[in-house]
This record gives structure tokens, C-alpha cells and sequence, in this order.
């Protein structure tokens, strides 16, 4: 039962959210603010991970096919198979997965936090005593900063894992280069960047609108507030996951 | 002028407000005291729109606020100012752009207008030295002068202060005292403080609204309540607590 009330109030909140923004102008600066804090402020991290993930992923996929296992011989495989698992599995799920649940702790967890200390600092009623729809003026510039930067950002990931893939294998000597390159290359599917983007801009208002709904419903002192921050992180996480395999089954 | 007619309001079972019924005249400091947990804040919220009565009408002039509509409402509340307890400044503006931004939002002013306008409030509560400032920066005292600089920036009829002087020294909370009591009068605004701090009460305190376990107790003037606590009870002991 409150798992549906909670859904409600969701559904009629974001009623409030996605209205016409008060003055166009205002509205403006904190879309750039918020792109900044969410985009920007968030390049290194996203950077440090693909990189990593992918050089990682590269690591553990040529062991595994190069290993003895007793039923093919080691050298079965050619080794660009390497470049399209990595080149594959980061467009269909690390980019945009692995990236939207580390953006869920880093983004997410500060927006629940900082409109949660908004609600309990009475900044929120400030806005509605002014005439002000507090839900749409604070909640409206993140989630169209959020949908805007994520996607970009998960781009950007994607090709560093690709890139960290075949920095990794070159440097471990691993896989060529060129076996690297070609088998990215043959494996690529333009159907994958498109579920990218629908995984990476769903991801994004997931992220955003249920931080923001976290945060403005927050009520209590300074422990409520991080709690609010914990409860947006784990649903968003557990959302993402969900819609992750609504979405692969529907495409794929 | 505020008329409450009849207001009630209910939080599941219990109820917290209980007919009230009360007028709050422009130009004066119309005080609603009583102890903690007496309802003050809730009907303040009721006013301002943050609580929706259960019952009853609130009326700014003749407009009954809870039946506008959504854009009626949102006219009417750029008559309205508001000095929260905890001040409610923006945290990430500073103290300019905080006392602005009630201009940017609804003025349809210049740049140089909008300047002007926010020198001249930040002077009348004389904190013309802290522009560049953030919250974080200015003392409790300074925050409720900004708060007030912000309350008044546009030109309002109606300002609602919940508990100005709470966290505040005596002689910073008469400093805020009278600056509330100077801004009615000059601008002729009907001034609504929610306290209950006896002195003042004593000071500024012209119409004054005596809340008690939800109910509307006593309602009058400074002199009047005197000679009215000698025979109310509840009302004696709050004022023989109070100093």
C-alpha cells in the first residue's frame, strides 16, 4: 500500500515539477548552475572510472579466452574477439549502467541532500510565501541539467573504456592495437548507441526527479537529511537496475 | 487588513485550531503570543498559505485566499513578506542577490532600478556594508535584517514574522523590534508577529492575539491586557512566566 501512495505523490509532484517555468531568465541561470554542478563537476570521476573499467575489462576478458580450460586450446580465439566483447558490453551496459549508478551516489546523494536542507531550513517555504512554485523552481533546472549532461557524460565514458581497453591491452601486451581496433570496430552495432542514449536519458530523469522528490519530502533535522540522501541513492540504484533489463529486453 | 473567520484546522484526529475568529488592522504590530505548542505557528502558516484550514476563511481585504485560484494566489502572495524563524535565506546567494531576488522573480525593473531598490532596503534595516556577504558569513542578528530587507523589497501590504527574536540577544531583539515597528508605520502594512517574548509585547505590541491549547483566549490592545489578565487565568500565568 505505501509503495503506491509513495508512487502517487511521486506522479502528482512531478505534476508540479514539469510546469512553465516562472521567469524564463531565472530559470536559465540555474540550468547553467546546475549543468555545471552535475556535468562538469563530475567529468573526473567519470573519466577515472571508464578508463579503469575498461582497462579492467579488457585485462579479465583476453585471460579468460586465452585460458587453459581443457575443452578449446588456447589459441582458438582471435584476439579482436577482445576489442568486440569490450567494445560491445561498454555500449550496451557499462557506459551508460556502471556510469548512471556512480553518478546516483554522486549526484543523486548531493541533490536529496542539498533540497532536503532546503525543505528543513525553510528555504522551500520561503519560495511558496513569495508565490513561487517551489517543487518546479528548484526540481525543474536539475532534471533538465541532469537529461542534458548524463547523456553527454555516458558518451564520453564510453569511449574512454573503449580507449582504456586499448590502452590496457597495448601496455600489457595483451591484444595488439590493431586486433583491439578491428574487433571493436566489426562488432559494432548502431542499435547499441541507441539503447545507450534511451538507457542513458532514462537513467538521467530517474537519477534527478527521484533525488529532487527524495529531498523535498524530506522531513526532520539535520539526520533526516541524510537519510534522505541514503533512501534517493539506494531506490535509484534499484530503478536503474530494473529499467536496465526493461530495456534490453524491449530492444534486444 | 486580515480578517480569520471561523478557522479550523485538524492534523488527522487531533485538532489545533479551533474556531478562531480575528481581525488585524494595517499600520499597527498585531502580536499573536501564547506558549509553545498553542497553535501560533500553524496559524500563521494558514495565513500565509503553507497549511490549508480545515474550515473557515482567511481574508486579505476582501479576498478569501483559500478559494483563489492558483494565479489569484500567486497575485496576492507578491503582497506578502515573510521574516521565517530560521531567517530562510538562500544559502548559495549572497546578501544582495538574496534581498534581489524577489525583484528578478516579479519586478519588471532595470538593472539600475533593481540596484537602487535593494540599496535602499539594505539601508533601512542598515546593512548597507554587507552586500557582497553570504548567510553563512552574518550573524543571526544580520540575517534578520536581510530577512527583512527581503520581506519588504517588494512593495507589500502584508508582512508575517514568525518568532523574529528567537536566537537573538535582548539587545539585538530590540533592534529588530523596532525596526519591525518603524517598517509598519511608515509603510503602512498590516504586520503580523508571531512571539512569545513578553518584552515585546511590551515595546511594539498594539493589537494583540492571546492563543491558548488551539483556541483564540483573549484578543486586544497592550493596555487592555493588564487588566484583562486579572481575570484570565491562562492568560496571567503567561504574561507572570514570561518577565
Amino acid at each position: 500500500m505505501s509503495l503506491f501512495r509513495e508512487i502517487g505523490r511521486y506522479v502528482l509532484f512531478m505534476r508540479y515539477v514539469l510546469r512553465k517555468p516562472e521567469r524564463l531568465y531565472m530559470f536559465w541561470q540555474n540550468l547553467m548552475r546546475e549543468m555545471n554542478l552535475i556535468g562538469v563537476d563530475s567529468l573526473l570521476i567519470v573519466v577515472l572510472i571508464a578508463l579503469f573499467t575498461g582497462a579492467v575489462t579488457t585485462v579479465q576478458t583476453a585471460s579468460q579466452l586465452t585460458a587453459d580450460t581443457g575443452i578449446l586450446p588456447p589459441s582458438f580465439f582471435p584476439m579482436s574477439i577482445v576489442g568486440s566483447v569490450v567494445g560491445s558490453s561498454s555500449i550496451l551496459e557499462l557506459a551508460p549502467t556502471i556510469t548512471c549508478l556512480v553518478l546516483a551516489g554522486k549526484v543523486g546523494a548531493n541533490i536529496a541532500s542539498e533540497v532536503g536542507n532546503m525543505r528543513i531550513s525553510e528555504q522551500l517555504d520561503a519560495y511558496e510565501v513569495m508565490g513561487i512554485n517551489s517543487a518546479g523552481f528548484v526540481g525543474l533546472p536539475k532534471i533538465i541539467a541532469g537529461v542534458i549532461m548524463i547523456p553527454c557524460l555516458v558518451i564520453v565514458s564510453n569511449f574512454l573504456l573503449i580507449y582504456g581497453g586499448l590502452i590496457a591491452g597495448k601496455f600489457t601486451g595483451v591484444v595488439t592495437a590493431d586486433e583491439f581496433t578491428t574487433g571493436v570496430r566489426s562488432s559494432f552495432i548502431p542499435l547499441y548507441a541507441n539503447i545507450m542514449l534511451v538507457k542513458a536519458f532514462i537513467f538521467a530523469f530517474l537519477i534527478t526527479s527521484l533525488s529532487v522528490f527524495q529531498g523535498y519530502y524530506t522531513v526532520g533535522g539535520a539526520l533526516e537529511v541524510g537519510e534522505a540522501g541514503t533512501k534517493a541513492v539506494t531506490r535509484i540504484c534499484v530503478l536503474i537496475l530494473f529499467a536496465d533489463l526493461i530495456i534490453a529486453k524491449m530492444f534486444l | 487588513m486580515i480578517e480569520l473567520k471561523n478557522v479550523n484546522k485538524f492534523f488527522g484526529e487531533r485538532q489545533v485550531l479551533k474556531e478562531i475568529d480575528a481581525t488585524f488592522l494595517p499600520g499597527v504590530c498585531n502580536l499573536i503570543i501564547g506558549a509553545s505548542g498553542g497553535g501560533k505557528s500553524v496559524l500563521v502558516k494558514c495565513m500565509v498559505g503553507l497549511e490549508v484550514p480545515t474550515s473557515g476563511e482567511v481574508l486579505f481585504g476582501n479576498q478569501n485566499f483559500h478559494s483563489l485560484e492558483y494565479e489569484e494566489k500567486k497575485e496576492l502572495r507578491k503582497e506578502i513578506g515573510m521574516l521565517f524563524q530560521g531567517t530562510a535565506l538562500f544559502d548559495s546567494l549572497t546578501v544582495e542577490q538574496n534581498v534581489e531576488f524577489p525583484l528578478l522573480m516579479f519586478g519588471n525593473m532595470t538593472k539600475q532600478e533593481r540596484q537602487d531598490r535593494v540599496a535602499y532596503c539594505l539601508n533601512r534595516v542598515n546593512l548597507s556594508h554587507a552586500y557582497g556577504k553570504y548567510p553563512s558569513e552574518i550573524s543571526g542578528g544580520m540575517k534578520k535584517r536581510v530577512g527583512i530587507a527581503r520581506a519588504i523589497a517588494l512593495n507589500i501590504k502584508y508582512l508575517f514574522c514568525d518568532e523574529p527574536n528567537s536566537g537573538l540577544d535582548p539587545l539585538t531583539s530590540r533592534v529588530i523590534d523596532n525596526l519591525l515597528a518603524e517598517i509598519t508605520r511608515e509603510f503602512n502594512i498590516t504586520t503580523i508577529i508571531n512571539s512569545h517574548d513578553m518584552k515585546t509585547v511590551l515595546d511594539i505590541g498594539e493589537h494583540i492575539v492571546f492563543m491558548h491549547q488551539g483556541q483564540k483566549w483573549w484578543e486586544g490592545s497592550k493596555e487592555e491586557m493588564k487588566a484583562a489578565q486579572q481575570d484570565n487565568a491562562e492568560l496571567r500565568a503567561f504574561i507572570e512566566a514570561s518577565v
